[in-house]
């Protein structure tokens, strides 16, 4: 993240300054130097050159297995994930033949006799590598129903010799299935055919293509309302741990070295404890018999348990108590770094202590306060295990549903699609709140 | 984000299949149907071949046999894989096809083909177990007699109290369609239209409110358990084993049951296939199979259902196929992204 190079000391910036000139733009830096009042002999300009470039290639090394690290294990996976969204070759590696075949059809009625030959020729190849059910899966993504058609004709097809398949496999094709002689599963294969596609993008967006090319809507609606339901129980966590971690941080901000030492310990406790004791222990608590209802019981308060597990309200008091340090480490670093006399001096030229609070205070801890509220939203965007285990149907977020194409329906082009615009969304609330704000006031410490 | 785990999954496993010294990977559920099958199956074959077994765990689907096929990094050689999921990696080619002539006869003598049932043999895989998904009361929520079918499942006046239901499609629109009168061999040909999805959401929507979801099996016992809900869908080897281990006071209700097939299946591409194949040959004789009694799966030999004691065998989906239904795996394949889509769609209205 950017935060993380602009929270550096001072120091350590210049020579991040330098690194970072050092590998972009060395003419830049050596220009003026050269241009300067008294020029430099030649052999004493070759060494401050060849000292530059030695710096530069120090810097680099240093950098180097980091470098390597994050285009291993960040950049290329994402790119993988943007570019499985819209590229898929499948269907065109599997029948290019037929795909080549059906382009001259019109769309309506079956296509002509020449086509459904090809596509049994490649159908009984595709059965013996035993690759049928790939392209039965994707076209069974355009028309659902159909995996089993293309499945069982191509099982058929597969005892079928080579020489009767090439004069008449269009009526085999015919005897197979009802379904080749209507238009639907032509156009089924021919969408799936496309190598480059924005399909993926319209249905992440509930949207589909009509059969005219124009874009409508799908009679699925749900990927915007989880994209919104997840915006909105990110919102509300975030929130929560701000009234939650910004009083704490303050008062450890301003208590003795030992008690807010002593207290950090509660705040880092949950941070070192594994993610699924803590929700598990979430489990423990809210369950029917469990300690929360127990205790509400046993004090009169209600009379049948409440249900308070696998709801919405588990799955943001789980999350919240989760991210917590996420909000209060970057606020206490830096209310740890307020001079404590800029409060004494409104207080002392009469300001009474709230409006020196909002007016003093508060503006100074707003970069640990955006850090803090940053983090939180854009971890708590991308959760996955807390919503899955205590969400029950009401806290269900947009990565259990990209786990679902994942893992169940296998539609991997969707999940990346999904995953993608999840990225994009939040590229794009960073960037309003460069816009408004300005990243340049994010401080972790 | 998964996808990025994938790829550092893959890639560490890159550096680490150098180092490990296995035989053979068996990848199969866990839990106590894997202790089952590390008692009867796997040590007994390392005890006679001296052969080194890494037995894993992972949760089903095919998503991982896809993944490595795609890499073509297999690091699976014997995988215990669903029916359902089954008809999918076997025709996207993720697992080898299987001559079934090499299946030894039972002990008693009866030819492999004929030892099987039916559905145990299929093209990419040797039966392991019939397993079922049923539903389970809480005895004292019920003390005037629970429900027996699953039209009482569904009878939220006769029989208050939360439903735990498994968080997909499969089984529980089965059961909607089942408990609104459609016979169960309509079943999948209703579901497999517009009106019966609408119908099955339809019954479904009578119990909405009082549906509690949950995620893997290990839940359902749980929920019953702490009273998180007073009947509940699930695997029926859970419930045996917390009435039988724990003696926990459920019942079972066969009625309408979901019944599939757990299968042996070898990846394709493993350069071990031959000792693949010679741990299912041994994994499925008489004895082996018989085994899988201890966690209520009924094994998929006749020979070995012969073996077991007369009480043992009323609690095996095997004594009740006649009241349940198949899975239909070729369905699932048609229409589980579809009906996904839909059902999720449902349960944010």
């Amino acid at each position: 993240m950017a935060a993380s190079v602009s929270d550096a000391p001072e120091a350590p910036r210049a020579q991040a300054r330098g690194a970072l000139q050092g590998t972009g733009g060395a003419g830049t830096t050596a220009g003026p130097r050269a241009a300067g009042p008294k020029r430099l002999a030649p052999e004493d300009a070759r060494n401050a050159a060849r000292e530059v470039r030695r710096r530069r290639l120090r810097a680099f090394l240093f950098v180097a297995p980091l470098l390597v690290f994050i285009m291993f294990a960040f950049v290329a996976p994402i790119a993988t994930m943007l570019m499985r969204s819209a590229y898929n070759p499948t269907v065109a590696d599997l029948v290019p033949a037929s795909l080549e075949a059906i382009e001259a059809w019109d769309g309506e009625g079956r296509p002509s006799d020449d086509v459904l030959t090809q596509f049994a020729v490649d159908l009984k190849r595709l059965a013996n590598d035993r690759t049928s059910g790939q392209l039965a899966e994707e076209i069974n993504r355009y028309l659902p129903g159909t995996s089993s058609v293309v499945k069982s004709t191509a099982r058929g097809l597969r005892r079928v010799d080579d020489d009767t398949l090439a004069t008449s496999g269009a009526t085999l094709l015919l005897e197979a299935n009802d379904a080749w002689s209507e238009p639907g599963i032509w156009r089924a294969l021919r969408n799936a055919g496309q190598v480059y596609t924005a399909s993926y993008y319209l249905t992440a967006l509930d949207l589909e293509f009509a059969r005219d090319g124009s874009i409508q809507q799908r009679d699925t609606q749900i990927y915007l309302k989880l994209y919104g339901k997840t915006l909105w129980m990110a919102l509300i966590i975030t929130l929560l741990t701000l009234i939650l971690g910004y009083p704490l941080a303050f008062h450890m901000a301003h208590s003795s070295t030992s008690r807010a030492n002593f207290l950090m310990v509660f705040v880092l406790l949950p941070f070192w404890t594994s993610l699924l004791v803590r929700t598990t222990s979430w489990i423990a608590l809210l369950q029917t018999n469990g300690v929360v209802n127990s205790t509400l019981i046993a004090l009169g308060l209600t009379r049948d348990p409440l249900e308070l597990l696998y709801t919405q309200f588990s799955t943001i008091i789980a999350m919240t108590h989760i991210l917590l340090p996420f909000m209060v480490l970057p606020l206490y670093s830096v209310m740890r770094g307020i001079d404590p006399s800029y409060m004494r001096a409104a207080m002392s030229m009469g300001s009474r202590p709230i409006p020196a609070f909002l007016r003093i205070y508060l503006p100074m801890s707003l970069p640990g306060l955006s850090a803090g509220a940053l983090l939180v939203f854009i971890i708590s965007v991308g959760y996955y295990i807390t919503p899955a285990l205590v969400g029950g149907t009401d806290g269900q977020m947009i990565s259990n549903i990209i786990a679902f194409h994942m893992q169940q329906s296998n539609n991997w082009e969707l999940a990346a699609a999904l995953g993608s615009l999840l990225l994009l969304l939040i590229v794009a609330l960073y960037w309003l709140y460069d816009r408004f704000i300005g990243a340049g006031n994010i401080k972790l410490g | 984000m998964k996808i990025h785990s994938l790829a550092l999954a893959g890639a560490l496993a890159l550096g680490a299949q150098g180092a490990t010294a296995q035989d053979l990977t068996v990848t199969s559920f866990g839990g106590a149907y894997g202790a089952a099958q590390k008692e009867h199956m796997i040590d007994p074959y390392v005890a006679e071949t001296g052969t080194n077994i890494l037995f894993e765990d992972y949760g089903g689907g095919v998503a991982e046999m896809k993944a490595q096929s795609e890499s073509g990094n297999i690091q699976w050689d014997v995988v215990d894989i669903e029916v359902i999921d089954l008809e999918r990696a076997c025709s996207e080619g993720y697992v080898a096809v299987i001559d079934h002539s090499i299946l030894p006869p039972g002990d008693d003598g009866t030819p492999a083909s004929e030892d099987f049932i039916p559905e145990a043999l299929h093209e990419c895989g040797v039966g392991n177990i019939v397993w079922s998904i049923i539903f389970a009361h809480a005895d004292d929520a019920y003390p005037e007699g629970g429900p027996e079918t699953i039209a009482d499942f569904f009878d939220t006046e006769a029989f208050p109290g939360k439903r735990g239901l498994r968080k997909r499609p499969q089984v529980n629109m089965e059961w909607a369609l089942m408990a609104d009168g459609v016979a169960p061999e309509d079943v999948y040909e209703a579901l497999a239209t517009e009106e019966g999805q609408q119908r099955a959401f339809a019954k479904l929507d009578t119990i909405k409110d009082d549906i509690v979801w949950y995620d893997s099996w290990s839940q359902a016992p749980v929920l019953l358990n702490d009273g998180g809900a007073q009947m509940v869908q699930s695997a029926n080897g859970r419930i045996f084993a917390a009435i039988q281990d724990e003696g926990a006071p459920f019942s079972m209700v066969w009625d309408s049951h979901v019944y599939d097939l757990d299968v042996w299946a070898v990846m394709e591409g493993t350069d071990k296939e031959d000792t693949a194949l010679d741990f299912i040959k041994f994994a499925t004789r008489t004895v082996p199979l018989s085994g899988m009694q201890d966690v209520a799966y009924g094994p998929t030999r006749k020979s070995a259902q012969a073996l077991l004691p007369e009480d043992v065998k009323q609690d095996l989906p095997t004594a009740h196929l006649d009241e349940g239904l198949k899975a239909d795996g070729i369905f699932w394949a048609d229409f589980g992204e579809s009906l996904g889509e839909k059902f999720n769609e449902w349960l944010l209205q």
